[in-house]
């Protein structure tokens, strides 16, 4: 046994406790830059190979080399894979941030730290194990200048050993993480190994933690958001992609390249998308709306500062009418803001987006498995309704990686709504861009280069008639907006609906969107088994709100909606939108500490305003 | 049975047509709104002449433009095309997305010198390095007219307003920055020179690249005064001439015979021919750096400087760099652009 092994005061060996089996939190504390993704990524897939529903989120600075960084794996056999507030388990790898990362751990949690930290001095209610990560890494690893990156795959067998994770699988998971790269991969699996043979003979376990095989993840797939939207624009059809680099977004077009290169090339070896990295975000969108106006699938991926930009133009896009697809993954803002941490900061200025009177429809992914669907969603709104529709991902979302059923092939058609052909204009002898034909305020329009000589109209952002001719006239003017308004409205019944859980006779209703989710539903558990409380729950999915969302309020006495924000912004936009005497059973749970929201903070914040 | 009886019904001869059998009335647009004078309609004109004698399909053909008085001329020239007009220094934006969703159409976009020079000088740079299909027109005043005539960019050093104030900034030279940035045909013109700028439209509808033209095309109303470097008097004064251009399309069936010591010819993408006079001796067109010096030599002496800048038919346009498939994007089939079943199974396998 090693020495410096600490048995805490007490207890004794596991403090007393009984085993905690696959339900624990794991954050692995490193230096930005050192390696370390792999080595996660290599333990969360070991996890999630024994079957053990998991899941990584990364909180990372805003920086490439050098700053503090955290990952968090979760295991958790009931399948809660939101943040848990709680770490239960840490690897100390940054001096840095060591004594504070320490400091802040509940009792009885374990800590595995690099030797000359020290950092058993620090507490005596804590479990810890001591590894000399250089001398180990040494005999490994001859290369010196490897031995920086190489090093991280060594806690990645102690922490196996420690918490009983299957080498085999590891070893699995480091083939994969390393599948192109046979002499890395083998060179991280004896690092691996070597962590595992040191914690074997040197440390005796002390932790209540326990990794058990378990059958809860056969079939499924591990991805992180934006490659799962990036998957979904490929099968939704997207044909032109402009953006402009900007976190937490970037990696959705980076891996919608590769997905594209590798599915979209057709037999003449030419490629079915264009792609073209923009000069800014006004000009990401302004491509965009130029795709969308001449017929193309078109869409770019952005953020909170991406999205101010594109103001100008999205209220163009709206007033003329072209469609288009804004991914929008938040992060914390006003300005700058955390640009590595998550937020749902944009709701209010995104669906009001520009100046005049401009609304526009958002989507709200809350899994992975939604951001791959709602992107056929997405783009056949768009062209169905002739306007921009912006998916509200996060980063959290985005970024992470989440467990998931496969995604299923979409059923959905590419629907590309009101356009006529020049067989529709032989047939009709003209056309009138803007008139209301059909009474859901969507008008027909036609594409240039549609060889009829009746097909072409004038696209202006300036007032029009339904002709598309130059108008300042009052009535003009009014009937165009009020039309634009009986769009929306007929939006209402075509954009995804809520999706609803309901009790028994509850009297308070509970309303979430995107990541919020995975929070919530655990949190509703912690009310029925803790606090005895049933609590309905309705998961928005789309703005503008559909009928089922009125009901819910109307259903109940009170409503909460749960969000990733300080001003409450959706719930201000359901204030403007329900009868005005329901207001006053609506009520705000924000939370805007750029964490993803977890499922204890929602529970406090509730049962404190029930008076619990 | 009489042969000087002339046939009943013999049809009058109709209007004249071009090679795809319209007439010039179809290329026509509406009604201009502009000012009487203004340079701006010259130049409609002009476009209505070289699309009807190149022959171009009006339905093939969209007009981007930004916001100032040169924006709103696409509404008076060919209506049987479609119209963009969008933001104020964006339509290089908007342009490049509907090249991108369409590659089979022509694309002639229109902007002022302070939708060019101002606000929207950071696109129309991105815009001349990526050599995007499409004629970038710039209807260049020195002034802002829509909002009645303040000073633009492209205003000269010591040019001055109706209301007497100076301008005491130097220009910004669209030419030598469409060069420099990678345009490949870059020219200068004048609204009142309408051989030349028949001659360069033409030459640029043929040409499959960036075309950038700087047309100088005066203000009647706030920049044609005394003191103005962008009255018309200013610039028949000034106006050097650096070639006669002229151009032979490919449909024409002329041999093209020319002095090369005093000609040079230039065959277009599609086979056509512009044909420069040289005007001063060592001019090369395809000498960059030599462009850029004798535009910085023009603006030092005070020269209005117009001719085909720099010409380059070789390099490689945005669509090409791009690989696209040659059917337009806009209208492939969801067979084409929906991936099968087995590739998302492929994709979910490499996930699991």
């Amino acid at each position: 046994m090693a020495t410096t092994d600490v048995v805490p005061h007490g207890a004794g060996g596991e403090l007393g406790r009984p085993r905690i089996v696959n339900d624990m939190s794991i954050q692995v504390a490193t230096v930005n830059g050192s390696g370390s993704q792999s080595s996660n990524t290599v333990l969360l897939r070991a996890i999630f190979q024994m079957g053990v529903p998991v899941s990584g989120k990364n909180m990372f600075p805003s920086n490439i080399a050098g700053l503090p960084t955290w990952y968090t794996i979760r295991a958790n056999k009931k399948g809660y894979i939101g943040r848990k507030k709680e770490i239960d388990f840490l690897v100390a790898m940054n001096p840095e941030t060591a004594h504070d990362d320490v400091k802040s751990l509940a009792p009885g949690a374990s800590v595995l730290y690099d030797e000359p930290l020290a950092l058993h001095k620090l507490r005596d209610d804590l479990v810890f194990y001591s590894v000399p990560y250089d001398k180990i890494v040494a005999t490994v690893c001859p290369e010196a200048k490897l031995r920086k990156l190489v090093k991280n795959m060594v806690y990645v067998g102690v922490v196996a050993q420690l918490l009983t994770i299957d080498m085999g699988e590891v070893e699995k998971a480091i083939r994969k993480q390393f599948a192109k790269k046979v002499k890395a991969a083998n060179l991280n699996l004896a690092a691996a190994q070597a962590g595992f043979e040191y914690a074997k003979a040197n440390l005796e376990k002390r932790g209540a933690f326990y990794i058990e095989r378990m059958n809860e993840t056969a079939g499924k797939i591990i991805i992180d958001g934006n490659s799962a939207a990036a998957l979904g624009c490929m099968f939704a059809g997207c044909t032109v992609v402009t953006w402009y680099p900007i976190t937490p977004s970037s990696s959705l077009v980076e891996t919608l390249i590769e997905y594209m290169k590798e599915y979209r090339i057709g037999p003449d070896g030419k490629a079915t998308f264009a792609i073209v990295q923009a000069e800014d975000e006004l000009a990401a969108v302004g491509m965009v709306i130029g795709a969308g106006w001449a017929g193309a699938r078109s869409m770019t991926a952005t953020a909170g500062p991406g999205i101010s930009l594109m103001s100008e133009f999205s209220g163009l896009a709206y007033y003329v009418e072209v469609p288009g697809v804004i991914w929008d993954i938040q992060r914390v803002g006003p300005s700058t803001g955390l640009p590595t941490r998550t937020s749902q900061g944009d709701i209010l200025s995104t669906a009001f987006l520009s100046h005049g009177d401009t609304k526009h429809i958002m989507l709200i992914p809350s899994s992975v498995s939604e951001c791959f669907s709602m992107a056929t969603d997405a783009f056949n709104l768009a062209e169905q309704f002739q306007t921009l529709v912006f998916v509200m991902s996060d980063l959290d979302l985005g970024m992470n990686n989440w467990m998931s059923d496969p995604f299923e092939y979409p059923t959905t058609p590419i629907k590309r709504g009101k356009v006529l052909s020049k067989e529709d204009l032989d047939r009709l002898g003209g056309f009138a861009r803007y008139k209301d034909v059909d009474g859901d305020g969507i008008g027909y329009r036609t594409l240039p280069g549609t060889p009829h000589p009746a097909a072409a109209y004038f696209a202006r952002g300036s007032g029009h008639n339904e002709k598309a001719q130059y108008s300042e006239r009052a009535d003009d003017f009014e009937r165009n907006m009020e039309r634009l308004n009986r769009k929306f409205e007929t939006a209402r019944s075509f954009v995804p609906r809520p999706e609803i859980t309901k009790g028994k006779n509850a009297k308070i209703g509970l309303i979430g969107y995107g990541t919020s989710h995975w929070g919530i539903t655990e949190s509703l558990d912690q009310l029925r088994e803790e606090y005895g409380m049933e609590v309905d729950y309705l998961r928005l999915r789309a703005y503008p709100f559909t009928r089922e969302v009125h009901e819910f309020v109307e259903q109940h006495e009170r409503v909460y909606m749960v969000e990733q924000n300080r001003d409450a912004q959706m719930l201000s936009l359901l204030k403007l939108d329900v009868k005005p005497e329901l207001i006053t059973r609506l009520r705000s749970i924000a939370h805007i500490t750029g964490l993803p929201l977890d499922a204890r903070s929602i529970t406090d914040e509730l049962t404190s305003m029930e008076g619990k | 049975m009489s042969t000087t009886t002339t046939e009943p019904g013999a049809a009058t001869p109709g209007p004249k047509t071009n090679r795809i059998g319209l007439t010039m009335i179809e290329y026509k647009g509406g009604k201009t709104t502009l000012c009487a004078g203004c340079g701006h309609n010259a130049i409609s004109e002009r476009i209505v002449e070289a699309m009807y004698e190149m022959g171009v399909e009006p339905e093939f053909v969209i007009k981007p433009s930004g916001i100032g008085c040169s924006s709103k001329t696409p509404a008076y020239f060919l209506s049987r095309s479609h119209s963009f007009n969008a933001v104020h220094g964006r339509m290089p934006s908007v342009a490049t997305g509907a090249v991108l969703a369409n590659r089979k159409l022509v694309c002639i976009g229109v902007s002022g010198d302070g939708d060019t020079a101002s606000i929207g000088i950071g696109q129309f740079m991105h815009l001349m390095r990526r050599n995007l299909p499409i004629i970038y027109i710039i209807e260049d005043n020195g002034v802002y007219g829509l909002t009645k005539g303040q000073f633009s960019a492209t205003a000269d050093l010591g040019s001055k307003l109706k209301t007497g104030v100076l301008n005491d900034l130097p220009p910004i030279d669209t030419c030598a920055l469409a060069v420099q940035l990678g345009a490949t045909f870059v020219g200068r013109s004048f609204s009142g020179d309408k051989r030349q700028l028949s001659a360069m439209l033409k030459a640029a509808i043929a040409h499959k690249g960036t075309v950038m033209l700087d047309v100088v095309s005066p203000c009647v109303t706030f920049n044609d005064h005394e003191g103005s470097t962008k009255s018309y008097k200013y610039v028949k004064e000034h106006e050097e001439v650096l070639q006669e251009v002229s151009f032979v399309p490919a449909f024409e069936d002329i041999n093209v015979e020319y002095d090369a010591g005093t000609t040079i010819d230039v065959t277009m993408h599609d086979g056509s021919h512009l044909q420069l006079r040289k005007l001063e001796e060592d001019y090369d067109p395809t000498d960059k750096v030599r462009a850029i010096t004798r535009l910085t030599e023009a603006h030092d002496k005070g020269e209005v400087l117009t001719g085909v800048f720099y010409v380059n038919t070789k390099a490689p346009n945005f669509i090409e760099m791009l690989n696209m498939t040659d059917q337009p994007l806009a209208t492939l089939p969801e067979s084409v652009t929906r991936p099968r079943k087995e590739a998302l199974e492929a994709a979910m396998e490499e996930l699991r």
